[in-house]
């Protein structure tokens, strides 16, 4: 199973040379089988560029959406296998307590916002709604859970068997915790990383950022890596980087973090362009 | 120990930060968490008790009306709000682990997740002195 990062920012589009080497693009991560089987992780603005030929020619596409804040739907439009005639795509994602998924992906997919409407589209779309238990996608079995994070939010467990990729891209787990991270049955989104080969987990912030933007979401270098031992996980990749970060100080957090944590697994941030094979 | 749901998570974490006391049942009654404050009405900290199956809780209080009479676990809000799903409200009078009794009003309430899924119960106590 190889993992290629299309988008690691998180929350707006930040191009520019500052973040050449990590990216701007806000989230996408492709997750291949090696029969060419694939997951798509998000429709964040890095999702143009994987949809324009980045993707093959794949039988059927799978789409699986975490949530729908902007960051992770906005490339939506300008996913390519949706305007291809009879392509079989399918789009997972949550629904809200009293919309339907299809109804909130409308609400972008439809004028003033969008001038292609969701029903208008030549593909053979269907739309699934998530959590929904253990789900078989070709090579791929996927579990998803409700995580801590403003609206309805998933995380997403991806094994194969070359391994197992863990997703939780806009993640707090530190939520109202002022001291270590709760036991395994009390934290956000254990169950879906526990054990996992590779975690791919929100790092947004810094210590001192956090302490102004409890609540909204996101985590710090710390808490991930914290999260990601909690989870036994056996990489960590940070993600979701704040726009605010060029690459020097992505670069700065995480030397500082590696150094003062010292976790017992390998920890990187996720740049985009970059593949991590799970079974190498 | 398996993982709570996320709305279970966060109704924990917020109830750590209240100054009412509130106790969270799971789906089948057991007790999964009572804050600080509760601690205070039932005698004992949680991290002593831990979790607890409901018939041990819903006795293990000795709740009784004005009368004196125990309360049958049937009329207790905590156990309507689980069993019928719909919002309760009661006075009743309790005996906490430390032995003192008390005169609390308890409102609870069902937890209903994303989906319908039903996660449990929620019940709010307020010790009649303090009103």
């Amino acid at each position: 199973m190889k993992v290629r990062f299309w988008g690691t920012r998180g929350s707006l589009a930040s191009p520019g040379p500052e973040t050449a080497r990590y990216g701007g693009n806000t989230a996408c991560v492709e997750v291949r089988a090696p029969d060419g089987a694939v997951l798509v992780l998000d429709a964040g603005t890095g999702i143009r560029r994987l949809g324009s030929g980045g993707l093959g020619t794949p039988g059927r596409v799978d789409l699986l959406l975490t949530h729908l804040h902007m960051d992770h739907v906005q490339g939506l439009g300008f996913f390519g296998p949706l305007y291809v005639p009879g392509l079989e795509v399918h789009i997972w994602g949550p629904a809200s307590t009293t919309l339907s998924l299809r109804a909130r992906l409308g609400r972008y997919m439809s004028p003033p916002l969008f001038p292609v409407r969701l029903r208008d589209l030549p593909c053979r779309l269907s739309v699934h709604e998530v959590p929904c238990g253990t789900v078989r996608i070709g090579p791929f079995t996927v579990d998803s859970a409700l995580v801590c994070h403003p609206g309805p939010t998933t995380g997403f467990r991806i094994s194969t068997a070359q391994g197992t990729l863990a997703y939780l891209p806009d993640h707090e787990p530190a939520l109202g915790v002022a001291g270590p991270l709760a036991g395994a049955g009390w934290t956000s989104g254990l169950s879906l990383a526990e054990g996992a080969d590779l975690l791919i987990h929100d790092a947004q912030y810094d210590d001192h950022e956090y302490a102004t933007r409890v609540g909204w979401g996101h985590s710090t270098v710390r808490r991930a890596i914290e999260f990601a031992a909690l989870a036994r996980a056996g990489r960590l990749v940070l993600f979701h980087h704040d726009p605010g970060h060029d690459d020097a100080t992505l670069e700065a957090l995480l030397a500082e973090a590696v150094a003062r944590e010292r976790p017992a697994f390998p920890v990187l941030a996720s740049a985009e362009g970059q593949t991590i094979d799970l079974g190498a | 120990m398996p993982q709570q749901e996320v709305e279970v998570i966060l109704t924990r974490q917020l109830a750590s930060y209240l100054v009412m006391p509130v106790f969270i049942v799971g789906p089948t009654g057991d007790l999964l968490y009572y804050n600080e404050p509760a601690e205070a009405i039932l005698g004992h900290r949680f991290d002593e008790t831990g979790e607890m199956p409901v018939e041990e809780w819903s006795t293990v209080f000795e709740p009784t009306d004005s009368a004196g009479a125990i309360l049958p676990p049937e009329k207790q809000p905590l156990v309507i709000a689980l069993r019928d799903r719909t919002p309760a409200h009661l006075d009743f009078w309790l005996r906490g682990l430390d032995g003192a009794r008390r005169h609390v009003a308890v409102t609870a309430f069902p937890l209903e997740g994303q989906a319908g899924r039903f996660l449990g119960a929620v019940a709010i106590f307020w010790e009649k002195a303090w009103a």
